[in-house]
């Protein structure tokens, strides 16, 4: 188990206990952590599970594939540069503690 | 609205799950009360016939875990069965004798594989998939067949196919068609994927009817065609769904290759809308009267149906059709809908995608890739536009798509 953190637009934080192996998005879905929507159940289809990884945490994840920015170019909230998929994030050990921040809105 | 309604959604599957946390979403402030004929929480089932069959955990597909609908006020009555709608008192009544009153009927009832009139179909472990039973029990004789057929070169039967080819089986797949996924693909397409499988060690039968199926004493199926006959210690007939309209037709609703619904997604009675597999409706890309079977048709539709509710609108219903298939290596992404007889241009990038353009009387009208996520969200913008491009325009510029997405949406802004 990894402890997660979610941070709503709206300031509210949601932290959870996440399966190792599962994605980020799957540890919001199973935690009913309202934000990450995750239409298309994360065959990266979709960017409705957009999330923002907060800037300390960034390096410590691997980067995004291709096809994920391209995806991401269609999030309905802003893009920056530390725009993810959470379906495209696998949550491991040396996550313990990540923070995540979620988008105003997702569609 | 003023006083607080009720609705009723029966269907449990991704549109109806879709319909009432759209509904919540939207502020809609009544009571919800979904019905669903199977015992599990609303799940995916995309992954069936993928991730599913691999790693075997239901509570991975689960759409929200149970905490979602309590906190929203979406009331499960599951597993239950819809047997009849009352539309003069409008009350819906259930199996167990329950009746449910509404102000609002919300038709997300899906659909049912469709046995195909071959002999021995109806045997018994003859797998079907469609549900969360089905592909359980299709998992557990997955653990010790060797041989497998499957029947039908559709997208489940392929994405199926595949999954048991990476874990050892050996697999057949038998289609009746000349060529794979023709309902859905263009030629060069079904050509592309047909060579992947068989590279992957798929035996391909193309043009071939099965005559019947029958099975012996240890368990061992007899697919019989016509000029020889394949032994099978696992069989999966996926011969394609039909809408389940049982409970609509007894309703006295229209019936029209599914539950016929109006381009604001509402039946032959505008208290009652009808969504999803289920329901067929006048697609503004085509001009056609088409039924999807998709999770994107089941999520955009039941926003529109949740939106329209609520703000008492009745815009219509114009997204986009898009699908997509993992077989193994070999993403497929369909952005628009294509019908048979539209033209095609195969266009090979260099970074080992594929993409093949659909024109419909020169008119750009959808785009099918294998492993080009960029090229396909590219044309999912540009077709959502309803712009139209030529094909003309397209061949000068090499068919750059995201050139032109990219202009196009910059010119929007």
């Amino acid at each position: 188990m990894t402890k997660i953190t979610f941070l709503s637009a709206t300031g509210f934080d949601f932290v959870v206990d996440a399966n190792d192996g599962d994605s980020v998005m799957q540890a919001a879905i199973l935690n009913d952590v309202p934000g990450i929507v995750a239409e298309c159940g994360g065959a990266m289809m979709c960017a409705t599970c957009h999330c923002y990884v907060d800037p300390d945490w960034q390096h410590k994840v691997p980067p995004p594939s291709d096809g994920e920015r391209e995806m991401l170019d269609c999030a309905a909230s802003e893009l920056r540069q530390t725009s993810r998929l959470s379906c495209q994030i696998k949550v491991s050990a040396e996550l313990e503690g990540l923070i995540v921040h979620l988008p105003e809105a997702q569609l | 609205m003023s006083i607080a309604k009720r609705l009723v959604i029966v269907g449990a599957g991704q549109a109806g799950f879709q319909a009432a946390a759209s509904l919540r979403q939207e502020g809609f402030e009544g009571s919800i009360l979904m019905i669903g004929d199977e015992p599990a929480l609303p799940y995916q089932r995309p992954p069936l016939s993928k991730t599913y069959l691999k790693e075997g955990d239901p509570a991975r597909l689960e759409l929200r875990p149970r905490s979602f609908y309590e906190r929203l006020g979406i009331d499960l009555a599951m597993p239950n069965v819809a047997v009849d709608v009352n539309r003069a008192d409008r009350v819906v009544r259930t199996e167990d004798g329950a009746r449910y009153p509404f102000d609002y009927l919300i038709l997300a009832t899906g659909s049912a594989c469709v046995s195909p009139p071959i002999p021995g179909a109806a045997l018994p472990g003859v797998h079907q998939l469609r549900t969360l039973s089905d592909a359980e029990r299709l998992r557990h004789s997955l653990e010790t067949a060797r041989r497998v057929v499957v029947i039908g070169g559709g997208f489940i039967g392929l994405e199926f196919a595949s999954v048991a080819l990476q874990a050892g089986h050996e697999v057949t797949l038998i289609e009746t068609a000349p060529r794979l996924m023709a309902r859905a693909l263009s030629a060069h397409m079904s050509e592309t994927f047909g060579k992947y499988h068989m590279g992957c060690g798929l035996r391909l039968k193309l043009s071939e009817s099965v005559l019947r199926i029958t099975a012996d004493q240890r368990g061992v199926y007899s697919i019989v065609l016509e000029h020889e006959c394949v032994e099978a210690d696992l069989v999966l007939l996926a011969t394609g769904v039909r809408p389940n309209v049982l409970l609509a037709v007894s309703a006295g609703l229209e019936i029209d290759n599914g539950v016929r619904a109006t381009e604001t997604l509402q039946t032959s009675d505008p208290a009652i809308f009808a969504l999803g597999d289920c329901a067929s409706f006048p697609d503004p890309f085509t001009l056609q009267r088409v039924r999807l079977e998709s999770v994107q048709a089941a999520t955009d539709q039941a926003r529109l149906i949740a939106k329209n509710i609520v703000s008492d609108m009745a815009a219509p219903y114009a997204a986009l059709p898009w699908f997509w298939s993992d077989q193994g290596q070999y993403k497929l992404q369909i952005a628009g809908l294509s019908l048979p007889g539209d033209d095609e241009a195969a266009v090979e990038r260099g970074d080992g995608s594929l993409s093949v353009f659909r024109f419909r009387s020169d008119r750009f009208v959808a785009l099918e890739t294998v492993n080009g996520p960029s090229d396909h969200m590219a044309a999912r913008k540009i077709l959502q536009a309803r712009v139209p491009v030529s094909r003309q325009e397209l061949q000068r510029t090499d068919f750059d798509v995201k050139s032109l997405a990219r202009a196009m949406t910059s010119a929007s802004n």
